[in-house]
This record gives structure tokens, sequence and C-alpha cells, in this order.
């Protein structure tokens, strides 16, 4: 019943064709179509539409299951670096084959291989092509890495995680603790990722040099909605049946759906692997077109800021998550671009460079104290409550807390 | 050369000649002997040896140092350092030593006394030669005046002189040095006198005997300088010979083919000391082709097919045949020839001392290391006690109220701004520092306060909520921070009597400031037990721990309970903050580097408990120094190898080493 029902959600309709509407009106007003948005502008929007997409996941396993982690955004992030290790090193190649068309002898094989180590990781001081990065020449597997590295990282530190019991406060800082040493991890020269160095260079697609960038970041922008899309009906389609009702039950009173013959871990691992590949999926479609990753970007303050998102959108929703990520980040790109307005109070200016971050965090607060159901709550105000959506849980922890 | 007489009217030198005399009462009031004093005895030695001393030749001039340097006269080192310093002047007339100081008449120097420095009269420029010791000479009365100083009345001359020859030795001191410890009588100076002696012996000595006695004389002594002897007489030189290497001291003999010296190394190594012919290397070789290409092809070979290495070689080959270059000797042939040779490493000192040297130095190094582990242990101890602080807060909020407090790290840096405003107001170190202790603790604690009453008190239902809360105040007060103070690190200096730091011994030393943040962690930790343990507040919060709901109803004011609770750890953090300004630099990110590490320091150690945030910070101090002996170079590795194995730690220990138990637990 749910598989024919979920199309026919209220905010599935919505969301979708809110979305069609979004991407055809982008796409036919892009610069490619001769419109009017710059290319820049169809970017940060496609961006943006994978920042929805991991709100969507972290919504998921926090808004739904009561998951605190703080650890999405590396998963994120390492979707990213898996496409572009691919990206990177194809490019490479393709440059490395073409400056060897041009001298006396055709290259060897290992000649080829020692050029592109040398371009590659001659700023780390390297010269070798690492371990990590044998099959980086080859598309299709590093697409399936870009599910499976997430995936499995997820599965384990989920496995071990959750077989322990460890729940609430702690996971979130265990899962923060993963992230720093994640990002601790790439920062260093000698693994074989650039350091701090990053990828870059991923906005150039392999193959298709020839294809104007205004052209690439509409395609991305298609990919990003169309991936988003998809991602907003699995994710509706889990949570609307039975299995939605487990993991909402898990998040109220786990020890009470354990006791009704549920096993909790294998749930909550499910959903935290799930939402991991969701992630790695966003990261790999979000790097290309922001051109660069390194892993500053994955530092755990990135996904704090992802929970801060999915808070301000309001959790428990799916579409309050897409709100959350696309408001404040478009926002936030807005305020720190240094296009706001700045105020001046006659003693002192706001320049909103500066005061963005305390505007943002106050806001924080303000919402998560007294709306807790984030932006998205104001359509409860609007309408009747919807009976699909998560209902306040405030009983349940109440009884917890106490 | 003879020169014309000095023009200056002998009225004049007879007039300053009377203003000298008149100043110095001693000298008699007769003008024209106190121009010309008779020599001194210094003056009579120097006299006597007038002509080395103007030949001024290397060879000859050691019986004129001797004379000095030997004749008992105390003046004689300072005759020596001006004869150094080329300030002797020689008067051509009869040979005899002066001091020169240039006059405003062009044509005059101003003579002076060598000995007294008294002023003698006028002499014309041509009239004197100055003497200037060649860097030979120089040398030579250096190494004479080293004995003047080992015996200079002053101990400070004598311990100056003694660090100038540790600094700088060679082999011409040891009979000085041997000399002057024979007389020395302040014991401090004649143990070091007796060590440097030994460690020249050691370097110096002819007696082999007299070197193996020093040398095993240094067993266990961590001097750093004792090493730096001991070291370089391990040095060996690698060696290629076809004789078996009988005679000569081997440290090791390296077999060719083996992964610490590969073929290649040995082939490159006989290259280098012209025993085989150089290689052509494949760079060179396919130079020689490209350099032979007719028509598109190589000795018949198109240079399409040149694509792999196999090919290349093939078609050099072809060309060798054809004579077109030279053959490349074939690995077979290489390493042939290499297994003709021995490849050792020797020794450049003789058996017996290396023998000394390896047996001393081993016992050396195994103290070395003994004391090596007694200092990473300090340094453990001290990150240790860093986080103690740093958690100690974040384990009371935590442990009392269940609330993560994501804005701990911006009290301690709020706590590092304090102290560096207070600074700004009070110049002085020790006052602005006993100021800024309890100033940090009273503005971090309003914080709290302030922060518990406006934000936190409506979420202790909504637990997870609280960690997004304080993180929207932890972000707003970083960008505030860095508003106000800038993105620039601000100064916070510690007063001087915690500069430098206490030294055990060359290996084993510890910053007075790591002492100081140690012993402030002690007390907090007495402190805090005190409080909770002893005190009504401390009563009141075990109980709203344990039972929220019972301490209320036995009339317990949970609000004021939880609101102390809360500014009373936000203010241990201020405390903090003043501890890591003092070594770390003050920003608006300082907290942030601290905040992590605090996290996981109160969930491995176990919330709620002073001993576990204890047990928890010592563990994570010892474990990340641990770390980095193994891997001393990349602290960002010891870093996440840490949090990897605390991932791990937690799996075993899920409510951390010093758990809570019972109901409490459960609460």
């Amino acid at each position: 019943m749910r598989t024919r029902s979920v199309i026919y959600q209220p905010h599935v309709i919505v969301v979708l064709s809110l979305l069609v509407v979004f991407t055809v009106a982008i796409v036919s007003f892009s610069e490619a179509a001769g419109g009017f948005l710059s290319t820049s502008l169809v970017k940060t929007l496609g961006m943006t539409l994978c920042l929805c997409l991991v709100a969507i996941a972290m919504d998921l396993v926090w808004g739904y299951t009561g998951i605190l982690s703080l650890g999405h955004f590396a998963f994120f992030g390492l979707g990213g670096y898996m496409i572009g290790m691919w990206l990177m090193y194809a490019r490479t190649e393709q440059i490395v084959i073409e400056a060897a068309a041009g001298a006396p002898l055709p290259p060897t094989p290992q000649e080829i291989q020692d050029a592109i180590g040398t371009q590659i990781f001659g700023v780390v001081g390297g010269s070798d092509i690492p371990a990590i990065w044998m099959f980086a020449g080859s598309l299709p597997i590093q697409l399936l890495l870009v599910v499976l590295v997430p995936g499995v990282l997820a599965l384990i530190f989920g496995w071990l995680a959750f077989r322990s019991r460890v729940t609430g406060v702690y996971l979130s800082i265990l899962t923060q603790a993963l992230t720093l040493a994640l990002s601790l991890y790439l920062f260093q020269n000698e693994n074989g990722l650039r350091g701090n160095n990053g990828l870059s260079g991923l906005q150039i697609i392999p193959g298709a040099e020839d294809v104007p960038q205004s052209r690439i970041s509409v395609y991305f922008f298609v990919a990003s909605a169309v991936a988003l899309g998809l991602g907003y009906v699995l994710s509706a389609w889990l949570v609307s049946g039975k299995f939605g009702s487990i993991i909402r039950g898990i998040r109220d009173d786990e020890a009470r759906v354990r006791f009704l013959g549920y096993s909790v871990e294998h749930y909550k691992l499910f959903v935290f692997t799930l939402t991991a590949v969701i992630a790695g999926v966003a990261g790999a479609l979000y790097y290309p077109q922001a051109g660069i990753i390194n892993p500053a970007e994955m530092a755990p303050i990135a996904s704090i800021y992802l929970a801060v998102w999915v808070a301000i959108g309001g959790r428990g929703r799916l579409y309050g998550a897409v709100i959350g990520a696309a408001f404040v980040s478009l926002l936030s790109t807005w305020f720190t671009g240094g296009r706001a307005p700045d105020i001046n109070l006659g003693f002192y200016t706001i320049h909103w460079v500066d005061w963005w971050q305390v505007l943002l965090g106050l806001s924080f607060v303000v919402i998560t104290v007294y709306a807790p159901k984030g932006i998205a709550g104001i359509f409860d105000v609007l309408s009747r409550p919807a009976k699909t959506s998560a209902r306040p849980v405030k009983t349940a922890e109440k009884a917890r807390a106490s | 050369m003879q020169g014309t007489e000095g023009v200056t009217p002998p009225f004049i030198i007879m007039l300053r000649s009377l203003c000298l005399a008149l100043l110095c009462l001693s000298v008699p009031l007769l003008g024209p002997a106190c121009a010309q004093p008779a020599p001194t005895p210094i003056e009579e030695i120097l006299l006597q040896n007038s002509d080395l001393i103007e030949e001024s030749s290397r060879r000859t001039i050691e019986p004129a140092i001797a004379a000095l340097s030997e004749s008992g006269l105390p003046e004689a080192a300072d005759v020596m350092i001006m004869w150094r310093d080329k300030e002797l002047w020689r008067r051509k007339s009869d040979g005899r030593f002066f001091r020169i100081e240039p006059t405003d008449d062009r044509d005059t120097y101003l003579m002076k006394s060598l000995v007294t420095g008294e002023e003698i009269g006028p002499i014309g420029r041509r009239d004197v030669d100055q003497i200037k010791p060649n860097s030979g000479i120089r040398g030579l009365i250096d190494g004479a005046l080293v004995q003047f100083q080992l015996t200079d009345p002053n101990p400070s001359v004598r311990r100056a002189s003694l660090d100038s020859l540790a600094r700088d030795p060679s082999a011409d001191q040891l009979p000085i040095l041997r000399r002057a410890i024979k007389n020395e009588a302040e014991p401090g100076i004649k143990a070091q006198m007796a060590r440097i002696e030994r460690l020249l012996t050691v370097r110096f000595d002819e007696d082999i005997e007299a070197r193996i006695e020093a040398i095993e004389s240094f067993a266990g002594d961590l001097g750093v300088d004792v090493r730096a002897t001991l070291n370089p007489l391990l040095t060996t030189v690698r060696k290629a010979i076809r004789e078996d290497p009988d005679t000569e001291n081997v440290a090791a003999t390296l077999t060719p083919g083996t992964d610490a010296f590969s073929y290649d190394a040995a082939y490159d190594f006989l290259v280098s000391q012209d025993l085989a012919p150089k290689t052509i290397n494949a760079a060179a070789r396919d130079a020689a082709i490209v350099a032979n290409i007719e028509n598109g092809s190589v000795a018949g070979i198109p240079v399409a097919t040149l694509d792999t290495r196999l090919a290349r070689d093939a078609a050099y080959d072809k060309l060798t045949e054809n004579g077109a270059v030279s053959p490349a000797l074939t690995e077979a042939e290489r390493e042939d020839l290499v297994d003709t040779f021995n490849f050792f490493d020797a020794y450049r000192e003789d058996p017996q001392i290396t023998e000394a040297v390896l047996g001393t130095i081993g016992a050396i190094n195994t103290k070395v290391r003994l004391n090596e582990m007694a200092d990473l242990s300090l340094d453990a101890l001290s990150l240790a006690s860093i986080y103690f602080l740093a958690a100690i807060g974040l384990a009371i909020t935590f442990g009392v109220m269940g609330v993560i407090n994501m804005a701990h790290g911006e009290f301690i840096m709020m706590g590092a701004y304090t102290a560096y405003v207070v600074q700004l107001f009070i110049p002085d170190r020790t006052l602005s520092i006993i100021v800024a202790l309890p100033l940090a603790f009273l503005v971090t604690f309003a914080a709290g306060v302030i922060l518990e009453r406006l934000v936190i008190r409506w979420l202790y239902h909504r637990p997870l909520e609280t960690l997004l809360a304080t993180f929207g105040v932890s972000i707003a007060l970083q960008q505030l921070a860095k508003n106000i103070f800038g993105t620039q690190a601000r100064p916070l200096t510690a007063p001087d009597w915690l500069g430098g730091q206490l030294v055990f011994n060359d290996v084993v030393a510890i910053s007075y400031i790591r002492i100081a943040i140690f012993v402030l962690a002690i007390v907090f930790f007495v402190l805090l037990l005190f409080v909770l343990n002893r005190t009504r507040l401390g009563l009141e919060v075990r109980a709203v721990r344990q039972n929220p709901r019972m301490a209320s109803s036995m009339g317990i004011d949970r609000e004021r309970v939880n609101m102390l609770t809360f500014g009373l750890g936000s203010g241990i953090a201020g405390i903090a903050g003043v501890a890591i300004g003092l070594f770390a630099k003050v920003t608006s990110e300082l907290g942030q580097a601290y905040i992590v590490q605090s996290f996981m320091t109160v969930v491995v150690g176990g919330v709620g408990n002073v001993w576990g945030t204890l047990a928890g910070a010592t563990l994570i101090g010892f474990l990340q120094k641990g770390i980095e002996w193994f891997n001393p170079s990349n602290t960002l590795a010891a870093q996440t190898y840490m949090i990897v194995f605390i991932i791990i730690f937690i799996q075993f220990r899920p409510r951390g080493i010093v758990a809570l138990k019972g109901r409490a637990a459960e609460a």
C-alpha cells in the first residue's frame, strides 16, 4: 500500500512539483540557454540542492531515528573525495598523455604513471601514486566507492557504537571524534590525499573539456535536482510505513521498542549506513560544482552546521530539512559574500560579514528554545498538523530526562 | 728607514707630563723621567724578544710567547691580549713597546705605557710600527692565554674560560688544563675542570690506555657534551675492497642484494669510488635512442613501437651492435662486478677505542632512554593537567545536569581574553595574573549563569538540543570575540618568575609554567572534591544528580543548584583559559582547540565524577604523549590514532573509566 501511496502524500507532491518547476525555471533562464542567470549562480543553486539532499539524510538519522550524528558531513566529504580522485587522476592523465605526444619517443606506461604522480603529488613532495589511488583511473569503480567508502565506514562505526549501546550525547561526541579523526587523517600530507591542499580542479570534467562551464553547471544542477528528488521520495517512502513507525519509536523510547521485540541496533545501523551513503552521493555531486575539496570542509564544525540547518528548518519532517538547508546556506552565502547591505546605526555600522555568525548563532538559540519545530512549524500554524509528519517528542524525552 | 724627529715642541710634552703627574701624585714630579720610565720587567722580556715579535712569523714566534707566558708576571696576560688585539706598537729607535692613541695632530700619536696606561708623550707616526700578528700567531697567543685565564684569581673568569674551552676544544689545551687542575682550589671549578679534562683526553690524548680509561669513566653520564664527544668516535666510512677486510675495524659488513643495501646502491658506490664504469641509466639510453632516430625508426625499429622499456632496451642493444653507442653493462654483469667486492662500514678509530665507546655509550643510551621516559611522563602529566582543567567544568555540568555545553570552549577563550584585558590595565605581570584568575572566574561564572537562565533551563528535558543551542552560543561568542579583539593572536605574558624551566639533567626538564598549571590543576581537584563532598552546595548538587525529583521533594531548590553548578563549571573554564593563555596564543579559536579533547576526557573518564575526569585526563594525556613517542614527527597522526583508540575504548567501557553505578547511573 505504501509504495503506491508515497507519491500521493501531499508534501511529496508539493516538494517534487516545486523542484520540477524550480529546475525547469533555472535551466531555461541559465546562461547556457541564453538566460540571465550566471554560471556561478547556477552552481551555487546546484550545490544548495546537494546540501538539501545531505540535510534530508541528517533528518532521517536525527529527526526520525533520534541519533544526533555529528559526522554526516564527513561522509559527504568522503563522497566528494572519491569522485574527486577520478576527476583529478583522469584529467592529469590526459594532460600527461598530451604532453608526451610531443616527445620523440612514445611514453612507456611507467613514464606516464611517474608523470601523473609528479603532477598530482608534487605539491606534497611525493611522486609515487599511493595505493589508495589504484582505482582512480576507473570511473565506474570510483562511483562505486562514492557509495561504498562512506557506507562501509558508517557500517563499521555504527556496528561498534550501537552494539555497545552508546546513545544520546555520548554517541554525538563519538561521531564528532570520528569526524575529527578523519579530517586530521586527511590533513596529513603523507596519507596520499594531498594533505591540506585537498583535490582541486574538479570543475573540469575529463573528456568534456570542450563543453563550456555554463553548460556543465546546468548538467550538474539537473543531476543534483534529480538526486534530491529521488532521495526525497526514497526517504518519504521509508518513513511513511512500518519502518518509519519503528524508527520513530526508537527515537521516542528506545527501550520500549526493544522490549517489543524489535532489533533496535539493526534498525539504527541501517538508517545510519543508508544516510551515510546518501550523504556520500550528495558530496559526489557537490564537489565537482565547488571545484575544490580539502580536509577543512570535513572539520567537525561542518557536521554541526548540518544539524543546525535541519533544526532551523524543522526536524522530523523531510521538507523541513530541505527548507532549512536551502534557507540557511543561501542566506549564509548572501551575508558572508558581502552582498548584504550594511546597517548604519549612527554610532556603529554593522558589517554583515562580521556579524552574520553572531546573528546565526543567536537565532539558532532562539529557534531551538522557542520554536523547536523550526521554520516548518509555520505550516502547522497555517494549517492543521499533518498526520504523517513527526510529532514533537516532548513527553517521551521528558520521561527519560527525569 | 729612520724617520725625522717629531715636530711637537718640547714644552708641550713637558706640559702634558706635568698635568699627568699632577693627576697621579705617586709619580715623581720629574717631567722627562715620567716620559721615559725605565722598562718594567715585562717590558724587559718584550725587549729581549723584540726582534722575534717584529718578525711576526709563526715558525719563530714560540720562544717569545713562551717567555711571556712563563714569566709569571701578573701583567703578562694583559700584554698578550694587547698583542693579540693589535694594540702593541714598537718604537723603531730602541725597539721598546708602547700603546698608541691617535691624536688630532696628523703626524703624531700619543704614546702610553704598556703596563700602567700612563701617557708618555707624542711620537711621530712614522717612528712606530704596529705589531700585527697573523691569525696563526693569534691562535698561539690564545692558546697560551688559556692558562692565564684558567689560573685567574677571579673564579668567574676561570669559569668563562672553561666554558669557551668546552665549546671549542683543541689538543694543545690538554696539558694546560691538566696543570691548572693541580692548582685549582675551588671544588666546583675543579670538578668541572676534571670533567673537561676527561672529555679532552677522550678526544686528543695520544695514550690509548688513558683515552679508554676516560671513556669508561663516563658510563652513565647523561651530559649532552659526553654524547657529543663519544658519538663522533663511532663514525664510519664505507669501503669496498677485493681482499678480506682483516686489518680494518669493521663496524658492519654489507651484503649486496639485501633490503638495506641493494645491488644498485652497491654499484653506485663502486662508481663513486671509481671502481666501476658509470652506468648508462634509462634516461641516458633514451637520449641516445632519440639521438639516433632516422626516418622515424631507430636501427630499423619503428619509433612508434618503443612504448615499453623492453622495446627500448632492444633498440639500444641494436644500436650497440651497430656501434652507434657504447654498450651498457647488463644487470647480470653489474651484479657479477659487485660480487667481487667486500663491502663494509669501517670505524675511523682504533678497535680498542670503539669497543670502549660502544660499551659506554650503550650504557648511556639506556639511561638516556629511561630519562626520556621520565621527561615524557612529565610532559604527559602537564598535558593531562591542561586537559583536566579544560574538562572538569564540562564534567560538572554534564555530570550533574546532563547538559553538554558546546560553548565551554568559548568560556575558556573568555577567561584568556579576560586575563589579556587585565594585563592591559595592570602592567605588573605577577599582580595582573593574581587579579586575572579570580576575575576570569567571575566573568565566566556570570556568563555561565546568564546562559543557564536564558537558554539552558528551558531545555533540561531536551538534552540533545542543549548541545545545539549552546553550539549557537559558541559560534556567536566566537564571532563576537573576533569582532572585538580582531583575528590576530593577543599576547598573554607570564610573569618572569614563570619563565625558564626546571632542569633536572640534560634530558629531563620542565618549564615553570607547566609546573604552575599542574599545581593549579591539583588545587582545583582538591577544591572541587571538598566542595562536592564537604559543603552544603556539594550535597545538594549530588542529590540533584542522583534523583532530581526526590531532591526537590526534600526542599532543595533545583533551579538554584543547577544555576550555581553551571556557573561553577563555567567559572573553572575561565580559570583554565587563563592557564592555557599563558602558553598558547590567545585567539578566538583558542577554545575550539580544546573542546573536542575535553569532551573525550569527560566521556572516557566517566560522567559526573571528579575522579573520573582525573582518570580521563591522565589517560588521554599519557596516551597522546605515548603515541607521539612512537612517531615524534607527526602530532596529527598521534591525534588521529588517539581518537581511534578512544572510539574503541568506548566499546569496552561505554560509561567511562569511573562509571556511576546503581540508580544514579540511570538518571
